[in-house]
């Protein structure tokens, strides 16, 4: 199986550990701080909240590879796995979003 | 495709469930947008932390999202001594698991705890919405302790309630209060509009499925079902965790000469924190 290219040892594990807690104390720094920089209006939310969604991806890109072992998978199995979600979620978050948006009454 | 049946199973098991997730979440949001005023602010809601008083957002759910990662490495951990058929490493990890899985569990029952029994109170008047008791010029929010008893009060009402007679008398002595909207701006009303929205008004301490004291109604319904909904699959895989590592001490694994139930019931257990690491930027951070 594929699983010949996982990488041995518990190393990566932990480098992976340390990624993820370092995003996470990251964030929540940002949380409380909140600099007033970041608070700036881009695409209808703050540049501070669009930060926390790209580190939230990175730390689920991390989860889903690593630990998840999706990376190291055949790559057909894989596409089988990605493509429903890549698809559904971005559309299904899109379409609620910009509804309850026009709720709100723009 | 190259991939075992029951992984491969396991995997489109877990594809359906971020489906279902990403509805609860998306319909949080569509909520949010549409009530934007009135949503509460979660940093203004969850901020205790054990045997620290004042206030400390987001410190705790730093800590439970810390406790679930750290369960979601001794995991890995355990799935790697599983491919190395090392039998007494996977016991151990599946242990460390299913402690830090236990722990999580116990923190998400004190955060409820304190969910439902409040803190600060607030006050909901005759038309439905919920404003809380804040100093006119600071801005910043009063418990009905700090009201009604005023510098004796406490920052938190301590289980102690209130009856409206005894807030409206309060409110009407302090010329300096007056109601603020928990969400989005913490708009005040003024001093005139405030004190002729007490009349009909009630007071509301704590949560529950009706009505809340942080603001907006669904707030609470959504903490309490996309929090509940993925305490259970906490729950749930513990339980898990608990079968497999019952048959690794068994030596059922052994047996097989191969450790990948070990794996599949990883990937559920990651899955969790994976759910986790969204309900925490979407629900407490955003």
């Amino acid at each position: 199986m594929a699983d010949a290219h996982s990488p041995s040892g518990t190393r990566w594990i932990w480098n992976v550990f340390w990624l993820l807690l370092i995003v996470t104390g990251v964030e929540v720094a940002l949380g409380i701080i909140k600099p007033a920089v970041l608070l700036g209006e881009v695409a209808g939310t703050t540049i501070l909240n669009l930060i926390f969604i790209g580190l939230t991806l990175v730390k689920a890109g991390y989860i889903v590879q690593y630990f998840m072992h999706l990376k190291y998978e055949d790559a057909t199995f894989r596409t089988s796995i990605y493509l429903p979600v890549l698809i559904l979620i971005p559309y299904l978050t899109f379409i609620t979003l910009y509804e309850g948006v026009k709720v709100f009454g723009y | 495709m190259k991939a075992e049946y029951g992984k491969m199973m396991m995997w489109y098991f877990l594809i359906s469930d971020a489906l279902t997730f990403s509805g609860f979440l998306t319909a949080y949001g569509f909520m949010r947008f549409a009530n934007e005023k009135t949503w509460p602010i979660a940093e203004d809601v969850f901020t205790h932390f054990p045997g620290i008083s004042g206030e400390q957002p987001l410190l705790y759910v730093a800590l439970m999202t810390f406790i679930l990662i750290m369960s979601s490495v001794t995991m890995v951990l355990a799935v790697n001594a599983g491919h190395e058929r090392k039998q007494g490493a996977v016991g151990w990890w599946m242990i460390a698991t299913i402690v830090g899985g236990f722990i999580f569990l116990g923190s998400q029952a004190w955060e409820w705890y304190h969910f439902i029994v409040g803190d600060k109170g607030a006050i909901e008047l005759a038309d439905g919405r919920v404003l809380k008791v804040a100093e006119a010029e600071s801005g910043e929010v009063l418990s009905l302790s700090q009201l009604v008893h005023g510098a004796a009060g406490h920052a938190s009402n301590h289980h102690e309630t209130f009856t409206m007679s005894e807030v409206a008398a309060a409110f009407a002595a302090n010329e300096d209060v007056v109601l603020q909207s928990p969400g989005k701006g913490h708009e005040q009303l003024s001093r005139a509009e405030s004190v002729a929205a007490l009349r009909g008004a009630d007071v509301v301490q704590g949560a529950n499925m009706k009505r809340n004291e942080y603001g907006q109604k669904q707030f609470a319904n959504f903490f309490f079902f996309i929090t509940g909904f993925h305490g259970f699959h906490v729950f749930s895989g513990v339980i898990l965790n608990i079968i497999v590592f019952y048959n690794a001490l068994l030596g059922t694994y052994e047996r097989r000469k191969s450790y990948l139930m070990v794996e599949k019931v990883g990937l559920y257990w990651h899955f969790v924190d994976l759910v986790w690491v969204f309900v925490f930027t979407f629900f407490y951070l955003v």
